[in-house]
C-alpha cells in the first residue's frame, strides 16, 4: 500500500536502514521495483536523500524504523530543513495500541520532529495512509521545499488494503504564492534600471525554483555585478562575466565591498544569513533592497526590504525581465555613465585582492588541491562537501558552471554530511563524476557508508583534505583563543590503503605537492570508487576573513592578525 | 509587550503543539490561550496571549501562517478588536462580609454560581484589567481561589479569508518531474 502510493509519487530509490516495526515494509520491498539502498546509519539515510534530492531538485527518501531509528534522522532532518530540500522521511512507529506505553523502542517521533520538518504526520490508520503520503511529497517539494517526515505504525503497516487514487490534495491552509505582484515587479524594474551601482545577491532559492536562466537574463540585462551565495553556487555559472564570488565570512573582497557599496542589493532567494551579512547593521548600509523570496517570512526577517516581492523567484523573475526589457530603451542610457564607474569600481576590487590559490614546493597547499580537483571538473563534476575549512576553500576556488553540482551543508553546518551525500548524489546522476571532498574530522564521521559506497561500486572520489586537525576550529582557537589548541588534533587516522583495501578498493596517500596531480588522475581514471588521502599543511587558515559581529568590508587578509574578538 | 494573536487553525492533533512550538522555540513566554471549535467542526480558534518584543510581531505572525495546519492568523493586538476573559472565584466568606461582598460582586456584574456556609462562587466576565481590580476587591475579604480562562479576542474587522484550493494531483510535473521525463 505504502509503496503504492510511493509508485505514484514516481520514487525510483529510497535510502534507509530497517528494524523491527518496518519489517512489513522492508517485505514488501523484497520484490519490489523501487529501489532500496541500505546505508550504515539512518543519519547517512537522510543525508544520502539530501544528497539525492541536491543533485536533482526531486524529492529524496528516506526510511528509518521508530525509536533509535527514527532519532538518528534528527539531524539529516534539520539539515535539510534548514537549506530547504525536498526530503520526505518514513519512519516506523510502534503498534497505534501500544504508542504511549514505552513499547520497545518506542520514541515521540511526532513530537520530536515537528520542529525539524516542514510538516509531519502521524498516519493513525491505513485508510489515511494515501493521503498523508501525497501531501508529504506535496509541501516537500512545493512552496520553500522542505522536509516531511510521515510517521507510520506498524499495524498500518501490516494492514490490508487496496490503494485508490488520491485524486486532489486538500490544504486549506497551505498558501504558495508563485506569481509576485504585479505593480511591485514593475516598480523593481523600474528601480533596478534607476540604480547606479547595482548588486545582484542571489542563493539558494535560485537553484531550488531552476530559476539559472532567468538569473543569468536578468545579470546580462542590467550588466550587473552578481554573488553567489554558499548555497547557491553554480545558479549563474562560475565563469560568466558578471560572477564575482562568494561573498560572506570568507567570501572575496570584491564580493563583500560591493555589498557594502552599492546602492541598489537585488537579493533573490536568499535569507541574509548571518555568515553573509556579519554585523547586519553594517551591510549594505547605504541600499535599498529588492528582496524576492518565496517564503513571506523571510522578508523582513533580517533586513528590512525596500520592496518585498513575494512568490517563486523562477515566475517573478521571469516577469521582471519583460518589464525590463520594456523599459530598456527608455530608461539605459540614464544611469549608464555611471554603471560604467561602478563596474571600474568592482573590477579593482576584484584586481586589487583576487582569491589565489596559493601553492609550495614543501607541502601540499589546501588551496592547491582546490586548483587541481576544479582544473580535473572544470566547472562540470558533482562536488560534495563536508564542513569546514576545506569546504570554504573549495566554495573558493571551484567553478561550478551549472547549478546543482555544488552540494554541500549550508546553514546547519553538520560535519559528516559530504561522503552520504554523495552516495545519494551518484545514485540520482550515475553519469557524473563526482568528488566528494571531506576534511579528516568529517571523514571520519562517515566511515561506515565505505561499506554502502562498496557494495555498490560507486565511483565515487573521496578526497579527504587531511590536516590533522579540525582545521575550521583549530583556525578560531588560533585567532581568538590564543592559539590554546583544544582538542582539536585528530591523531590516528587510519591508513587509507589499508581502510579502502579493507573495503576492498584502493586508497593511497598523497604528500607531495609534485605528486598530488598525478594522483588526482589516477583516481578519477579509476573505475570504482576512490579514497585519496592529501596531507595538507596543517596551519593553513582560510581568508578572507570576517571576524564573528564583524562588518563585511572590515576583512582580514591573512597572518599576522591583529585581531580582537 | 503582550501580543494578542488570533487563529484559524485546522482541528488536527499536533496543531497545538506546532504552534505553540513557534513562540516556545524562540523563547517566548505564552501568558494565556484559549482553544475552542468554531462553527466549522473542522476548525478551531485559538487566541494566544505572548509577551513579545514589538519589532518581532510581525515576524511571529509570519511564522504562525506559515504552519500547515493554521488557516489565518492576525495580530489583534493595535486593531480594532474586542477582549474578554472570564473568571471563577471562589471565596470563604464569613457571615458579616456576605452582603458586602454581594453588592461588589454586582458593581462588577459578576453572578452568584454557588452558595454554601463556606462562601460563594463567583463567576465574572470583562476584560482582563477590570478581572484583575474585580480579584483584588474580592482578596480583601478573605481567602480566595481563582481560575481565569484566558483572553478570548475577536477582531472587529472584516477580513477575507484566503484559503488554498484543493490541488488536482497529476495536472503538471510532479516530484520534478516533467512529462516528458515520465514518457521516457
Amino acid at each position: 500500500m505504502l509503496l503504492e502510493c510511493l509508485v505514484h509519487e514516481n520514487v525510483e530509490c529510497i535510502f534507509g536502514y530497517p528494524g523491527g516495526v518496518t519489517l512489513p515494509l522492508y517485505d514488501a520491498m523484497y520484490d519490489h521495483q523501487i529501489r532500496h539502498v541500505l546505508v550504515r546509519h539512518e543519519q547517512n539515510a537522510v543525508f544520502a536523500a539530501e544528497g539525492y534530492a541536491r543533485a536533482t531538485g526531486r524529492v529524496g527518501v528516506c526510511c528509518a524504523t521508530s525509536g533509535p531509528g527514527a532519532t538518528n534522522l534528527v539531524t539529516g532532518l534539520v539539515n535539510a530543513l534548514m537549506d530547504s530540500i525536498p526530503v520526505v522521511a518514513l519512519t516506523g512507529q510502534v503498534t497505534s495500541k501500544l504508542i504511549g506505553s514505552d513499547a520497545f523502542q518506542e520514541a515521540d517521533t511526532f513530537g520530536i520532529t515537528r520542529s525539524c520538518t516542514k510538516h509531519n504526520f502521524l498516519v493513525k490508520t491505513v485508510a489515511d495512509l494515501p493521503a498523508a503520503i501525497h501531501e508529504a511529497f506535496y509541501i516537500a517539494a512545493s512552496g520553500r521545499p522542505g522536509p516531511v517526515l510521515v510517521d507510520i505504525p506498524k499495524d498500518v503497516f501490516q494492514a490490508q488494503a487496496h490503494y485508490t487514487p488520491v485524486d486532489s490534495i486538500h490544504l486549506p491552509g497551505y498558501k504558495v504564492f508563485t506569481e509576485g505582484h504585479t505593480g511591485q515587479i514593475r516598480r523593481a524594474a523600474q528601480m533596478m534600471w534607476e540604480a547606479e551601482r547595482p548588486f545582484v545577491y542571489a542563493g539558494g532559492g535560485i537553484i531550488a525554483a531552476g530559476a539559472s536562466a532567468e538569473l543569468r537574463d536578468l545579470v546580462e540585462t542590467l550588466d550587473a555585478p552578481a554573488v553567489n551565495t554558499l548555497m547557491g553556487l553554480g545558479a549563474l555559472p562560475s565563469e560568466h562575466p558578471n560572477f564575482i564570488s562568494m561573498p560572506g565570512m570568507h567570501g572575496s573582497y570584491a564580493a563583500n565591498m560591493g555589498l557594502t557599496e552599492c546602492d541598489l542589493l537585488i537579493a533573490l532567494g536568499v535569507r541574509f544569513d548571518d555568515r553573509v551579512t556579519g554585523r547586519l547593521v553594517a551591510f549594505a548600509p547605504n541600499a535599498r533592497v529588492i528582496h524576492v523570496d518565496i517564503d513571506p517570512a523571510e522578508i523582513g526577517k533580517n533586513r528590512t526590504a525596500d520592496l518585498p516581492i513575494v512568490g517563486d523567484v523562477k515566475r517573478v523573475l521571469e516577469r521582471i525581465n519583460k518589464v525590463l526589457k520594456e523599459l530598456e530603451p527608455a530608461e539605459k542610457e540614464k544611469s549608464s555613465a555611471a554603471r560604467r564607474d561602478w563596474w571600474k569600481q568592482v573590477r579593482e576590487w576584484k584586481s586589487e585582492r583576487p582569491l589565489k590559490p596559493e601553492f609550495s614546493d614543501s607541502e601540499i597547499k589546501p588551496q592547491h588541491l582546490m586548483a587541481e580537483i576544479d582544473r580535473l571538473s572544470g566547472g562540470q563534476a558533482l562536488i560534495t562537501s563536508d564542513v569546514g575549512q576545506h569546504q570554504m576553500w573549495a566554495a573558493q576556488f571551484l567553478r561550478f558552471n551549472e547549478p546543482r553540482l555544488w552540494l554541500n551543508s549550508g546553514g546547519l553546518g553538520s560535519m559528516g554530511f559530504g561522503l552520504p551525500c554523495a552516495i545519494g548524489a551518484q545514485f540520482a546522476r550515475p553519469d557524473k563524476l563526482v568528488f566528494s571532498i571531506v576534511g579528516d574530522g568529517g571523514f571520519q564521521m562517515s566511515i561506515p557508508e565505505l561499506a554502502t559506497i562498496a557494495n555498490h561500486a560507486l565511483p565515487i572520489k573521496i578526497i579527504v583534505m587531511n590536516n590533522g586537525y579540525l582545521g575550521m576550529v583549530r583556525q578560531w582557537q588560533e585567532l581568538f583563543y590564543n592559539n590554546r589548541l583544544s582538542s582539536v588534533e585528530l591523531v590516528g587516522f587510519p591508513d587509507p590503503e589499508k581502510l579502502a583495501g579493507a573495503y576492498g578498493f584502493t586508497g593511497r596517500t598523497v604528500e607531495k605537492p609534485s605528486e598530488l596531480r598525478s594522483a588526482l588522475e589516477a583516481a578519477v581514471k579509476e573505475p570504482g570508487p576512490y579514497l585519496l588521502n592529501v596531507r595538507v599543511s596543517s596551519y593553513e587558515n582560510v581568508y578572507p576573513m570576517v571576524p564573528a559581529g564583524g562588518a563585511i568590508n572590515e576583512m582580514v587578509f591573512g597572518p599576522p592578525q591583529p585581531v580582537t574578538a | 509587550m503582550l501580543q494578542i494573536i488570533s487563529l484559524l487553525v485546522e482541528n488536527k492533533p499536533g496543531a497545538l503543539m506546532r504552534i505553540t512550538g513557534v513562540l516556545s522555540a524562540r523563547g517566548y513566554n505564552i501568558e494565556s490561550l484559549t482553544v475552542a471549535r468554531t462553527l466549522d467542526p473542522m476548525l478551531s480558534r485559538m487566541s494566544i496571549v505572548v509577551d513579545v518584543d514589538h519589532t518581532l510581531r510581525a515576524q511571529v505572525i509570519k511564522q504562525m501562517n506559515k504552519l500547515i495546519n493554521v488557516l489565518q492568523a492576525t495580530d489583534l493586538t493595535d486593531g480594532p478588536a474586542v477582549t474578554r476573559e472570564m473568571a471563577l472565584v471562589r471565596i470563604r466568606a464569613a457571615l458579616n462580609n456576605r452582603t458586602a461582598i454581594l453588592k461588589e460582586a454586582e458593581i462588577f456584574g459578576a453572578r452568584v454560581v454557588d452558595q454554601s456556609p463556606e462562601g460563594f462562587a463567583l463567576e465574572a466576565t470583562g476584560d482582563p484589567e477590570k478581572l484583575d481590580e474585580f480579584i483584588a476587591v474580592m482578596q480583601s475579604y478573605g481567602d480566595i481561589d481563582v481560575t481565569r480562562s484566558g483572553t478570548v479576542s475577536v477582531s472587529l474587522e472584516k477580513k477575507k479569508l484566503r484559503l488554498a484550493p484543493p490541488i488536482p494531483r497529476g495536472a503538471g510535473a510532479e516530484n520534478g518531474r516533467t512529462k516528458e521525463e515520465e514518457a521516457v
